[in-house]
């Protein structure tokens, strides 16, 4: 095998003509590397402040054929989470992620909602995650695995609901990738989900839901920082 | 996959009498050209975006070895293992060595053209595995045991009614009379067939659209989600990739894929974007236990170098075959192999060899139109005809063609024979053809005249003219 | 300016009426025209069957026919885009020509992007009571730019009225040998261009490549289509009463 490895690279050099590179030049590669430049970013998304990107993302999800719900505070969300699946007629059945950030609200404000925590399982038809990010430049949403971000939620059920914050909302995907490295080491698997699942394999008339979600839901909380006032909004 | 791309023109023949190709090839065309513009028309920074690509995949090939090699250290640094394989036959050995090495019995695939290219599904077949394709198009040409016809959209040849009737032949436990008359009837029944499919996979196996040297990823755009739960699912996760998907950074990636999905389908982006690096971490709830890249070279180490290592730059988006009408006309099967349109006739013969392949490059107008709408400016019909001038120095054209393009060359170096004989036949054809103004059939050429007139010359030629102009003054 | 008419094979043969034309709108520009006696091809034919030694040898002929003209005018994309793009393309490993064939190349160009982009020429005087459809022959388009030059003129012939096929820069499957090499697929493309020009209502196609124009018109006449082909320098130089359309006899 390590064989194969060295032939393989042997034959890339003859054809390049040329040796293994020198020293030097591989440091200058892995500075190259290491500092990771941008290349030209689309001023799209790029050139909006807050609110207007905010907008952007709401926009651009939404000509995906992703729904919207903006409410005002995390108060809010299981409310906008039951009504949404009354209305799409879902049983109030759902499995979400273990992840801080939803353990925080306040589910019991809504008891009918039967929450199960944890990955997806075959049967599971509506599941709830958080995002890491969410890209404005194409209403694009940016999902990393972890221990408690099972990427199983995002592609089994039918039906998944997104939490997004205002503050998660960034201009580029670049920007995405400046958050990721603050974060450490690359999870597994970094998702980024761009409206629901479709093909256009028959006669090239798009179907929403082939083998991932039917529907993208996604729940955007302007201020993460308002507090509840039991009364739910 | 065994080509058949020697026989071509029969193979085009059947692809232009075939009136379900044709039906399916005029959406097509209809269709995707016509995204891929309000999709550049949408980003004002797309041409530059197109320059900067290229100049990253050139940057990239130019010291592949170094990135192969850095891509290599963060995939184990990730938990992952390289495999490194140079031809067909050591590809499938190393993937059949992983299925066994964990008792696999269902294979989930998500779409991959080098599984394609190394015969995977029938070799693992004849070892006991069952390969599962789980992208749409492919499920219904694996079905239907044809090979894919188009880079992204495997089975654009069939309307729904072909669908519709594979469906019925091979979903026999399911109510013969339901029907299938749309497309979403079909979505959703293979939805529910390949589902635990899905779940009962030991091993997935996926392609990759870029690998990224920066982290030891591997990236899949995909709309289905079908990849996503081919490789989360199984216990291993197995990319086959060939070398030259590279790209250095996260940035890198970034860049081309706003080319990518804008090229091929007219999306801002794909439904599923996804970069995968290693197996699950300590403390993940799912996720592949085994992680494993499959690096392809078959020939790609030795199109550097020389004139064919623009070729390396593609990013298997099918703009150009969407765009090409010649591939409008005959559709992708008649290439005859894995890659067809204007990628395909110039990758074919390098995979493959110019003696198998001759036709594919030649069966163009080099039109432009597959260079023009490249993501990455690849030269396709200068590529094509650096193939023609390997045949022409290697004598595989055939005689007569070569005898008369040697006249017409002898004569043209001769300007005095040359104008001489031009004026000749300017008077023999237009004295022949005067009364009608065009001949309907024409001594050695047949090949036009069979379903075209060809207008008669006006008698006189325009240097002769342009002489007789001159002696009486009234030119110059 | 003095500038040198490049006739191309197929307008020497076929269409002197095109030669004629081009002469005429280049003089109304204020050009002195010549036409140098020891050219003749451009090389097309050889070199996209891969002949580069053939095509080189008639390369320098077309050098040396051309030499100490401030432009050569073509009217025809492909050849000119053979000689502007290609040249430099052919003698890239040849430092002794290479200088000689770049230099050439800048100054050579297709007619109407000439008379438009060069002449500064932005409406013609002629008449021509028609309903056209343009085809945009792939070289002029795609090598050269040549789009808007031939409507700009086109705009200002009286009572001429252009109606766009949605097709207009698809291939109409001419292709110098790929039409005999393809027999059939170049049937089919034609044919797709045949339809969509009947299909505009035309009485007339235009273009500006007479390769595409024998192509179509033999498609067109084969199945009894009366739209006419003509070049579209024959309609700007209002000469159109000096020769009937391709293929309809005198």
């Amino acid at each position: 095998m390590s064989e194969t490895r060295e032939q393989i690279l042997a034959g890339i050099r003859r054809s390049l003509k040329r040796g293994r590179l020198d020293a030097a030049r591989e440091t200058e590669l892995r500075e190259h590397v290491a500092a990771h430049r941008r290349n030209l970013v689309p001023a799209r998304a790029a050139a909006l402040a807050d609110p207007r990107r905010v907008d952007l993302f709401v926009g651009m999800a939404e000509e995906v054929q992703a729904t919207v719900a903006r409410v005002i505070s995390p108060a809010a969300v299981p409310e906008e989470v039951a009504r949404y699946l009354a209305a799409e007629n879902l049983p109030a059945d759902l499995v979400r992620a273990p992840d801080p950030s939803l353990d925080d609200i306040l589910w019991d404000a809504r008891p009918l909602l039967r929450i199960r925590r944890g990955r997806a399982e075959a049967g599971d038809t509506v599941s709830l995650t958080p995002c890491f990010a969410a890209i404005a430049e194409t209403g694009t949403l940016m999902l990393i695995s972890g221990a408690e971000t099972p990427t199983t939620l995002n592609f089994l059920p039918d039906t998944h609901i997104v939490l997004v914050y205002a503050d998660q909302v960034v201009a580029t995907y670049e920007d995405g990738w400046d958050r990721l490295r603050t974060n450490g080491r690359m999870p597994r698997a970094v998702n980024f989900i761009t409206g629901p699942s479709r093909t256009g394999d028959i006669e090239q008339r798009i179907e929403l839901g082939a083998h991932g979600p039917r529907r993208l839901h996604i729940v955007l909380v302007d201020d993460r920082q308002k507090a509840s006032d039991g009364e739910g909004k | 996959m065994l080509a058949t791309s020697r026989t071509f023109e029969a193979n085009a023949r059947t692809g232009l009498a075939n009136p379900i190709l044709q039906q399916a090839l005029s959406l097509m065309q209809s269709g995707f050209p016509q995204r891929r513009r309000l999709a550049v028309e949408r980003l004002p920074e797309f041409e530059a975006l197109r320059e900067i690509a290229e100049s990253i995949k050139d940057h990239t090939l130019e010291h592949l070895d170094f990135y192969l090699e850095l891509f290599e250290e963060n995939v184990i640094a990730s938990g992952g293992q390289v495999h490194w394989a140079r031809t067909p036959d050591e590809t499938r050995a190393v993937v059949l060595q992983v299925c066994r090495s964990v008792g696999a019995k269902i294979v989930t695939k998500g779409k991959s053209m080098i599984a394609e290219e190394v015969g995977l599904n029938d070799y693992l077949e004849q070892n006991g595995i069952t390969p599962v394709e789980t992208d749409l198009g492919e499920y219904i040409i694996q079905l239907r045991h044809e090979p894919p016809s188009h880079l992204i959209a495997p089975a654009i040849h069939l309307m729904k009614e072909q669908v519709a009737d594979t469906f019925r032949a091979e979903h026999r436990s399911l109510d013969p009379v339901r029907s299938l008359a749309e497309a979403r009837q079909l979505c959703d029944e293979a939805r529910a067939v390949l589902r635990p499919q899905f779940l009962a996979a030991d091993v997935g196996i996926t392609g990759a659209n870029f690998l990224v040297a920066e982290t030891g990823s591997s990236i899949i755009v995909t709309n289905e989600g079908n990849g996503d739960l081919t490789q989360t699912l199984p216990r291993v996760h197995i990319v086959m990739t060939s070398l030259e998907k590279l790209v250095p950074t996260l940035e890198d990636a970034a860049t081309l894929l706003r080319l990518l999905a804008r090229s091929a389908t007219g999306q801002e982006f794909s439904a599923y974007t996804t970069i995968s690096t290693g197996p699950r971490r300590a403390g993940d709830l799912d996720g592949p236990e085994q992680y494993h890249v499959v690096l392809l070279d078959n020939g790609r180490s030795a199109l550097l170098g020389g004139e064919f290592q623009d070729m390396l730059r593609c990013i298997r988006c099918s703009a150009c075959m969407n765009h090409c009408p010649v591939y409008a006309a005959v559709g992708g099967h008649a290439y005859g192999w894995v890659y067809s349109g204007p990628m395909g006739a110039v990758l074919t013969p390098s995979l493959i060899g110019i003696s198998k392949a001759g036709h594919l490059p030649n069966a163009s107008t080099f039109c432009g139109r597959c260079e023009s709408v490249c993501p990455v400016k690849i030269p396709l019909p200068k590529m094509m005809r650096h193939w023609r001038e390997r045949e022409f120095t290697e004598k595989l054209n055939p005689p007569v063609y070569r005898a008369g393009l040697f006249l017409w060359a002898w004569v043209a170096k001769r300007p005095a024979l040359y104008h001489a004989l031009v004026e000749l036949a300017s008077r023999v054809l237009g004295w022949i053809g005067r009364g009608r103004g065009r001949f309907r059939t024409l001594p050695l050429a047949n090949g036009w005249t069979a379903v075209r007139d060809m207008p008669t010359p006006e008698g006189r030629s325009f240097h002769s003219l342009w002489a007789e102009r001159r002696k009486d003054g009234a030119g110059r | 300016m003095r500038v040198a008419l490049f006739v191309t094979c197929l307008v020497d043969l076929f269409r002197p009426t095109i030669g004629f034309a081009a002469v005429k709108l280049l003089e109304q520009a204020g050009c002195t025209v010549e036409v140098p006696r020891t050219q003749t091809c451009c090389g097309q034919p050889a070199y996209n069957s891969g002949d580069r030694a053939d095509t080189k040898a008639i390369a320098k002929q077309v050098l040396d026919a051309f030499e100490g003209y401030d432009h050569v005018v073509v009217p025809s994309g492909s050849c000119a885009g053979m000689i502007r793009v290609h040249y430099p393309e052919l003698f890239a490993d040849d430092p002794a020509v290479l200088p000689r064939a770049e230099r050439f190349g800048a100054r050579v160009w297709e007619l109407v992007s000439f008379l438009v982009d060069i002449c500064g020429m932005h409406a013609v005087t002629t008449r021509w009571d028609h309903r056209v459809t343009y085809h945009d022959a792939c070289s002029g388009l795609r090598e050269l730019g040549v789009k808007d030059q031939p409507r700009l003129l086109l705009a200002s012939v009286g009572g001429l009225t252009l109606k766009e096929m949605s097709g207009a820069e698809i291939c109409c499957g001419f292709g110098g040998t790929f039409c005999v090499k393809y027999p059939d697929i170049s049937d089919k493309m034609v044919s797709d261009k045949a339809a969509e020009i009947v299909g505009t209502g035309a009485e007339a196609v235009l273009a500006g490549d007479l390769g595409c124009l024998l192509n179509i018109a033999g498609k067109l006449q084969r199945h009894g289509r009366p739209v006419e082909a003509r070049h579209v320098a024959e309609v700007l130089a209002g000469t159109t009463e000096d020769a009937s359309p391709i293929g309809v006899p005198r």
